[in-house]
């Protein structure tokens, strides 16, 4: 069937069944493989995008429930000028990928986190930030998320 | 030309020709196994004084016009871009940047002017050449050749199929054996090359910023306009490194340069490639290892949408279609009929039952130490202090589930994907396609994690993706889902230990024995830093139908745990602090001592805690890197451990970019800490029980402690490495720390299972 959605800004439609996850219509049809598949049970988040602005596991949601509605996915960031959003530059900032690969779900829950809350205190980033990194990112993920919201130094954490 | 200190390498051109003749099949896989990673990690130099017909191949693949290459290993062009070719591949350790500058620090290269490639899967660059070429030269790496055990170097010396990432190898070997050598003899290629054009001597020019300059005349000369008359030059093949206090990047805080891409969704990782008419199969393999596929009616998964092709292997059944979600559901549509193999009553507890009647019945298969440890036993008798322990086997994990594309179109087959060997890649494709090895081409991604799981000696969706690519015409991505990868994995050895020990009337230990039970025997971890009078270290070698794999930091994850948890257990028995009996059994002043000491001033080890926390405090030396860790603790109230605060301090010799190296042993500690409190693969009835995140407990931000204070103490010793070393002392500085908080003692992992039972 064909689904009319929106991503990054831009009217789309895609033919796909009607069960098909969003995660593989984004990566697979649309050729937007910033998000990233890692459990296809919405368990670690590497699959992480906005829908209509709440933060969704792309993994677990069938296209069909997006006909219609505004998706935002790690590509979509950026500004219109290219400018890295405030998140992306904290990361880069903060030194916080290694593999990388679960990053951009990272990302895109720590703008979610701080769009709906501003300046989230530690407790709120032990909360919200539920996404799963191998590597063990975590300091650098809380430090960056801190930044972001000049909560915190940008500077890398090095030795304490 | 200037004159060529060295005859008998001097350069000469030769026309591009395949360096070795390539054999087909009948070479061994190569299994990781007995710490091996580590170790053939050791040879993992690459090639730097290559033969000339190497060096031709080299050039003919990486150079274009205006561009010239240097002994393989990088290239500069007229504009002065210096390109340096890392035969290792970023997994997310932050290899590439480091390589780069160490071969740029010693060029005297502008930073902004270097970029870092992945080298070609190609032999030219292979690990082994200069194990060839150099193994009687190396006589600043001494301990690198007592690592090598002769079957190792007879391997590499035999084979120019390696190119690995492994044993926490590329900086302090490939690095400082080969990036930092290339980079000074260029330079001194790049002098040679100005005095001669400027009619100057050599020693009155100085080197900057990818420019030559002859401060009395006040000429310089870039890099770029060098670059074609120097790659004439002979090379010198020992040249004067540079000191530390010389240093322009090694050691500063350098930004990497894959992470940018990696904060925008632009970094492309095996599975996100891409081929126009490409499809998409997924796969499930017969769900006991070693099981084979007995029957399977195709006709469900074919009369699904999009679903073009059923493909039967010995062991496992394949699906492909258009897209991914409708090979998923193809293959869900399928009943497929696997044996067992004969592994039907493989069971986490079997295991361990089988390991404990191995170790009872007293018959080692290798032994080491040194007195006599069986006396000393005798005398203390009920005095003796015994403690068993268990770890399971532990899952990789890596973020980016294996993924694999294959085209296979006029004779070739062509690959691209993330492994942590690509040459060997090529060469278990071939066999598995009946192909020659030069009609393999592997194009290697960066990886979203490895952890040891890529390597292709262990790595079956080499095989599965050449059989299926070699029957369709069109390019196909074989993806693992994520329960395909937890349990077909190539696990970190479910292990168990007996540890018993004895205390003189001095307080200090009189007398050490270690048996344990696991596929490697592990020797070089087994060891331990301590002064003990007698010690005995018993290998019993047990598998069961599953593949143990390298896991990062290979088997000194389960010695440290036990080695560090009974040394805590000796200390209480001797009544003293956990940190000063340690202490006493070093050698004074040694680089242990000293990390020791750190940790313990920098965690405030002794100051008061808050009511029920405790301390726990732990050394490990591994992948010639000394790191001790301190951790502070707590009991949540449903049982489960609750890390507080963590401190690191590590003896790496030098560190080439701290601020990858503090993330590499914050986030080594961090992969350490979650197999401790969550992660355990189990078996029943042979299959492995476990499938997904939902039930393969990982490490989640609220769990982590919140800051990991790393701090590294610099030293002239051999670099070490820094992708491991910090997950070995984790879970044993949280054991230890659970037992200071709750006087109960931890020996069996993960901590989660305990605090249910």
């Amino acid at each position: 069937m064909a689904i009319a959605f929106t991503v990054n800004g831009k009217g789309v439609s895609v033919e796909a069944e009607a069960d098909t996850p969003l995660l593989w219509v984004l990566r697979e049809d649309l050729a937007l493989t910033g998000t990233k598949f890692g459990c296809g049970i919405a368990a670690c988040g590497a699959c992480s995008v906005h829908v209509d602005g709440a933060l969704t596991r792309s993994c677990s949601v069938p296209v069909s429930e997006i006909a219609g509605r505004a998706v935002t996915t790690i590509e979509g960031l950026k500004g219109a000028d290219g400018t890295l959003h405030k998140v992306q530059q904290a990361w880069i900032d903060a030194q916080v990928p290694q593999c990388g690969y679960c990053q951009s779900g990272q990302i895109m829950a720590a703008v979610a986190l701080i769009e709906r809350n501003g300046t989230p205190s530690d407790a709120q980033i032990d909360e919200a930030m539920t996404n799963i990194c191998r590597c063990g990112t975590y300091p650098r993920i809380r430090t960056a998320i801190l930044a972001a919201t000049g909560s915190a130094a940008a500077a890398v954490q090095g030795e304490a | 030309m200037a004159d060529n200190p060295n005859p008998d390498i001097e350069e000469t051109e030769a026309a591009a020709a395949p360096i070795a003749p390539v054999k087909k099949k009948g070479v061994k896989r190569r299994i990781f196994l007995v710490g091996s990673a580590l170790l053939v990690g050791g040879g993992a130099f690459g090639l730097y004084w290559a033969d000339s017909s190497a060096r031709a191949r080299a050039k003919a693949l990486t150079t274009a016009e205006g561009e010239h290459n240097f002994l393989t290993w990088m290239k500069i062009a007229e504009d002065d871009t210096v390109t340096v070719f890392s035969p290792h591949i970023d997994m997310g350790q932050g290899t590439h940047t480091a390589l780069g500058l160490m071969l740029a620090d010693e060029l005297d290269a502008a930073w902004d002017k270097v970029k870092v490639e992945q080298a070609p899967s190609d032999v030219a660059f292979s690990n082994t050449a200069l194990v060839q070429s150099f193994l009687g030269e190396m006589s600043g790496y001494p301990g690198v050749i007592n690592a090598l055990p002769v079957a190792v170097i007879g391997m590499l010396t035999r084979s120019q199929k390696i190119q690995i990432t492994g044993g926490s190898s590329a900086v302090r070997f490939t690095g400082q054996g080969g990036m930092r050598v290339v980079g000074a003899a260029v330079r001194l290629a790049l002098i040679e090359e100005a005095a001669s054009r400027l009619g100057v001597p050599a020693g009155e020019l100085t080197t900057a910023d990818s420019v030559v300059t002859h401060a009395a005349s006040g000429r310089s000369l870039r890099y770029g306009e060098l670059a074609a008359g120097a790659a004439e030059r002979s090379l010198t093949r020992d040249p004067v490194l540079k000191s530390r206090k010389d240093y322009k990047l090694i050691g500063k805080p350098v930004t990497r340069l894959d992470i940018p891409a990696k904060v925008d969704g632009s970094a492309v990782y095996g599975i996100d490639f891409t081929l126009p008419d490409m499809r998409v199969a997924t796969i499930a393999a017969a769900p006991v290892r070693g099981g084979k596929l007995e029957s399977v009616d195709e006709a469900p998964a074919l009369a699904m949408p999009g679903v073009e092709k059923v493909v039967t292997l010995d062991d496992a059944v394949i699906v492909v279609a258009k897209g991914y979600w409708q090979a998923l559901k193809g293959l869900n549509a399928l009943s497929p009929k696997f044996t067992d193999g004969g592994h039907g009553a493989m069971s986490t507890a079997a295991i361990y039952a089988a390991q404990d009647k191995l170790r009872e019945a007293g018959k080692p298969d290798g032994e080491a130490g040194a007195g006599d440890v069986d006396a000393a036993l005798m005398a203390a008798g009920d005095k003796t202090i015994t403690a068993d322990f268990r770890v399971p086997f532990l899952h990789h994990a890596m973020m980016e589930p294996f993924a694999l594309t294959a085209h296979f179109k006029d004779g070739k087959l062509h690959l691209w994907g993330g492994l942590q060997d690509p040459i060997g890649a090529r060469d278990r494709a071939a066999a598995a396609a009946g192909l020659e090895m030069d009609d393999v081409i592997f194009n290697p991604m960066i990886m979203g994690g490895g952890f040891g799981r890529r390597f292709p000696g262990v790595t079956e969706i080499i095989d599965q993706v050449t059989v299926l690519a070699m029957q369709v015409p069109y390019p196909v991505k074989l993806i693992w889902s994520r329960e395909e990868e937890v349990r077909h994995g190539t696990y970190r050895a479910q292990s168990s230990a007996r540890l018993s020990a004895t205390l003189g009337d001095d307080g200090r230990i009189a007398a050490w024995r270690t048996d344990y039970v696991q596929g490697d025997n592990s020797e070089s971890e087994a060891g331990f830093i301590y002064q003990v009078p007698a010690t005995s270290r018993r290998h019993f070698g047990y598998t069961s139908n599953q593949i143990d794999g390298p896991w990062r930091s290979v088997n000194s994850t389960q010695i440290g745990f036990y080695n560090e948890s009974f040394i805590d257990e000796l200390a209480d028995a001797a009544g003293e602090d956990p940190y000063q009996f340690r202490r006493k059994h070093l050698p004074e002043g040694s680089r242990h001592q000293k990390v020791l000491d750190a940790v313990a001033e920098r965690s405030g080890w002794g100051a008061p805690l808050p009511e029920g926390a405790g301390r726990g405090i732990a050394i490990v030396e591994s992948f010639g890197t000394i790191v001790a860790e301190v951790i502070e603790a707590t009991v949540k109230d449903d049982g489960s451990p609750k890390v507080l605060k963590a401190w690191a301090v590590v003896d790496c010799g030098t560190t080439v970019n701290p601020i990858n190296a503090e993330a590499q042993i914050a986030g080594g500690m961090i992969m350490g800490l979650s197999s401790a409190i969550g992660e355990a693969i189990t078996l029943e009835k042979g299959a492995v029980v476990e499938s997904n995140f939902n039930d393969y407990n990982l490490l989640k931000l609220v769990d982590a402690p919140p800051m990991i204070d790393v701090h590294f103490i610099e030293s002239d010793a051999a670099m070490g490495g820094i992708g491991e070393p910090g997950v070995p002392p984790a879970s044993a500085a949280l054991a230890n720390a659970l037992f200071a908080a709750t006087g109960k003692r931890i020996r069996a992992l993960p901590l989660l299972t305990q605090a249910k039972a």
